[in-house]
């Protein structure tokens, strides 16, 4: 099939290695990548900012480009929930209302379209280090993700999976403006995040959403810890 | 200190969070809370249907609120108790004020009732000369450490045993005592005198119900039953969303508020009062008022979107599982309702404008509305008075959201600013990160700037046409 893979700003400038493996990992699977060039953002910071009229203005191309999608494949939980939950409620009464349900339908995470929709669970991958999953807030509890991910690195060669045993289901921290509004709040709630992290002796902080990628990175860099961070499709790329 | 709510807030949040003491305090207060939760929660047969029905229920007393208030006032009315009904504090507090002084009372026992907080009770009482002593352990200590209650149900949470013996030493001249028994024998000896002295009781509710015309009050330490039993005189100060329908209703909620509050199966005590004493009764108060307090509830009652906040029975579950209440604690609210119901609630109660940052406050991350047991949909709440706040009063954030997706939906300019962030970057590093002048300091203050690629996607992808 056609899968219109949407790349939000971080994956485009921070995690394009994350980008390109889930293109590389679909065009494997034998299908066909649509690439919107122009649809940089969904929307989500006016929209968690209250601003909704301007998310509007955001999103009104953005589901105006995926209408005529066959399936839509997103990379992080957030951008995802964006998409399939919440333009749902942004176009509420308005004139795009039914079209922000149709493209709701067609909106995937990339773990839970793989495993979920493809039926995928082994990609062939082999990574040998000890990993643990961080489950981004938006995929986990407005997408309801939480088997996909880890079906996936529980099938890839050498690598062993640890979860967190505390703060397992735990914020990052990052909420997006929050990190910057209430600077000392989102680090406080990020070293809980990262402590739990690195008791589970995992090597490899491993997450579906480049957001929380981004904020545990600029936790553990400035504290010296040793504990890398990738996104899902880079270790599901490795060979 | 700044005067206004929200910079008290961002000083005291700020300073919390970056206490390392206070934060392993409440997180170990709340380990233990998750340990004795979880078999708790696993001995229903399905705690989501649970939640599902009391949910259910919750609609079924708010949608008719009125109707069921007014069965309430005629069952309870018909056993003598009387009904007040109030509109805001200020008729609460004329009230209680008048049904006092009417009796000649001068000395009052309380338990928990946070909806006194709400109208600011006890100051106003021992303003006007009456003596008003907390009943409640952990009131107890905050009212003697003068600070209001920390978590709307565990309001000492946050001292060590330490600092309430010493607190006990300096208030009531006690000897230092750390055993918590022995503590808590201090606070019995002191209170037992408090409630045989007292002319009046004053109570909360945990539910009002309709149907019998009783209210319920849940507890562990028996002193609300005391406060009811002894005075002659009981007054039940109550939130008007406090009601549920049926008796049998509570078959349900009790467990599941023990549960979700303590990681109880049920808390100690669970006593109905259906009314003052009856001719040829032994005990009981010989009056017993209900006071119904609105105090803004029936603006949230007019908001459908947000109507369902009006569930909340005050488990405190919100509280207990929210990473943001565990970096800040509870005293930085400022709200007499602390942590994700008060950060939604409080606006509605005390002003849009003076406390949308609580709603601010959050990652959004969702953790309390899937611990919620009557399904308040509280992290979308929070968007919604974002969206509110944001409607009346744009200001100018939302000229900075208006250029961003001026920016975002042109790839030219989008392209170009990534550019330009990629060229900025070294001279960033080099000359401002981290210092006074860094435009992104509160980031890089406590968290290295995410690296930007060499290659964007889309110049990998333009490249591999």
């Amino acid at each position: 099939m056609t899968v219109t893979l949407f790349v939000p700003c971080l994956m485009d400038a921070v995690y394009p290695a994350a980008a390109m493996g889930m293109v590389t990992l679909l065009e494997r699977l034998g299908h066909r990548i649509d690439f919107p060039e122009e649809l940089a953002c969904c929307g989500q910071p006016p929209f968690n900012a209250g601003h909704w009229a301007e998310a509007r203005e955001m999103a009104r191309p953005v589901l105006k480009r995926l209408a005529g999608a066959e399936v839509v494949v997103i990379g992080s939980g957030s951008c995802g929930a964006m998409l399939k939950v919440f333009y749902r409620e942004l176009f509420a009464g308005e004139p795009e209302e039914a079209m922000a349900a149709e493209v709701a339908g067609k909106v995937w995470e990339f773990s839970s379209f793989l495993v979920d929709r493809l039926g995928v669970t082994d990609v062939g991958a082999r990574f040998a280090r000890r990993v643990t999953f961080h489950d981004g807030c938006h995929g986990l509890r407005e997408l309801r993700i939480k088997s996909a991910p880890r079906v996936l690195l529980g099938n890839v060669r050498d690598l062993e999976l640890v979860e967190m045993s505390e703060a397992v289901e735990t914020c990052c921290g990052f909420g997006g403006t929050f990190a910057t509004k209430h600077a000392a709040v989102s680090t406080a709630m990020g070293e809980v995040k990262c402590a739990a992290a690195v008791a589970s002796g995992a090597e490899v902080v491993v997450s579906n959403d480049a957001s929380c990628l981004m904020h545990l990175r600029g936790l553990l860099v400035r504290q010296g810890v040793p504990l890398q961070t990738l996104h899902l499709a880079e270790v599901l790329v490795q060979s | 200190m700044s005067a206004t709510p929200a910079g008290t807030f961002r000083e005291e949040s700020g300073r919390l969070a970056g206490d390392l003491e206070h934060r392993r305090r409440i997180a170990s207060a709340m380990g233990k809370y998750e340990t004795a939760r979880g078999p708790r929660q696993g001995a229903f047969l399905s705690w989501e249907l649970g939640r599902q029905a009391l949910a259910d229920t919750k609609w079924e007393a708010v949608n008719r609120l009125d109707e069921h208030l007014e069965r309430f006032e005629k069952e309870a009315t018909a056993r003598g108790t009387q009904v007040h009904w109030c509109r805001d504090a200020a008729e609460a507090r004329d009230a209680i004020v008048g049904i006092i002084r009417r009796v000649g009372a001068r000395r009052i026992v309380k338990s928990k009732v946070m909806t006194s907080e709400e109208i600011h009770l006890n100051s106003l009482l021992e303003s006007l000369g009456f003596s008003v002593v907390e009943s409640d352990l952990g009131e107890y200590i905050q009212q003697l450490k003068d600070e209001p209650p920390y978590h709307f149900v565990f309001p000492c949470m946050h001292l060590s045993r330490e600092e309430i013996s010493g607190l006990f030493h300096d208030k009531l001249g006690t000897a230092e005592e750390h055993d918590p028994e022995a503590l808590t024998m201090i606070a019995r000896r002191v209170l037992r005198e408090k409630y045989v002295e007292a002319d009046i009781g004053i109570t909360g509710a945990n539910f009002v119900v309709a149907e019998t015309g009783m209210i319920s009050i849940t507890e562990n330490e028996g002193n609300a039953r005391l406060t009811a039993a002894l005075p002659r005189v009981m007054i039940s100060l109550v939130g008007i969303e406090k009601v549920v329908p049926r008796l049998g209703d509570l078959a349900l909620f009790l467990p599941m508020l023990a549960t979700a509050g303590t990681g109880q199966p049920l808390t100690c005590y669970n006593t109905f009062y259906g009314g003052p004493r009856q001719p040829g009764e032994a005990d009981g108060p010989e009056e017993w008022h209900v006071i119904l307090l609105d105090n803004h509830r029936t603006e949230l009652l007019a908001d459908p979107e947000q109507r369902d906040a009006l569930h909340c029975i005050r488990c405190g579950a919100c509280l207990n599982v929210c990473p943001v209440f565990r970096a800040i604690g509870g005293l930085s609210y400022g709200t007499t309702y602390q942590g994700p119901v008060g950060s939604v609630i409080t606006p509605h109660l005390r002003g849009l404008q003076d406390w949308k940052h609580l709603s601010g406050a959050s990652s959004l991350c969702g953790a309390c509305t899937d611990t919620c047991p009557v399904k308040i949909d509280l992290h979308h709440h929070l968007l919604h008075n974002r969206r509110n706040a944001a409607r009346e009063r744009g200001g100018v954030e939302r000229w900075v959201w208006k250029a961003f997706s001026f920016v975002m939906r042109r790839p030219f300019l989008y392209r170009m600013g990534m550019r330009v962030a990629r060229l900025m970057r070294p001279l960033h590093a080099a000359l401002l990160e981290g210092g006074m002048l860094d435009p992104v300091r509160a980031w890089t203050m406590s968290r290295e700037l995410p690296e930007l690629a060499e290659e964007t996607f889309r110049e990998r992808w333009k490249r591999r046409g």
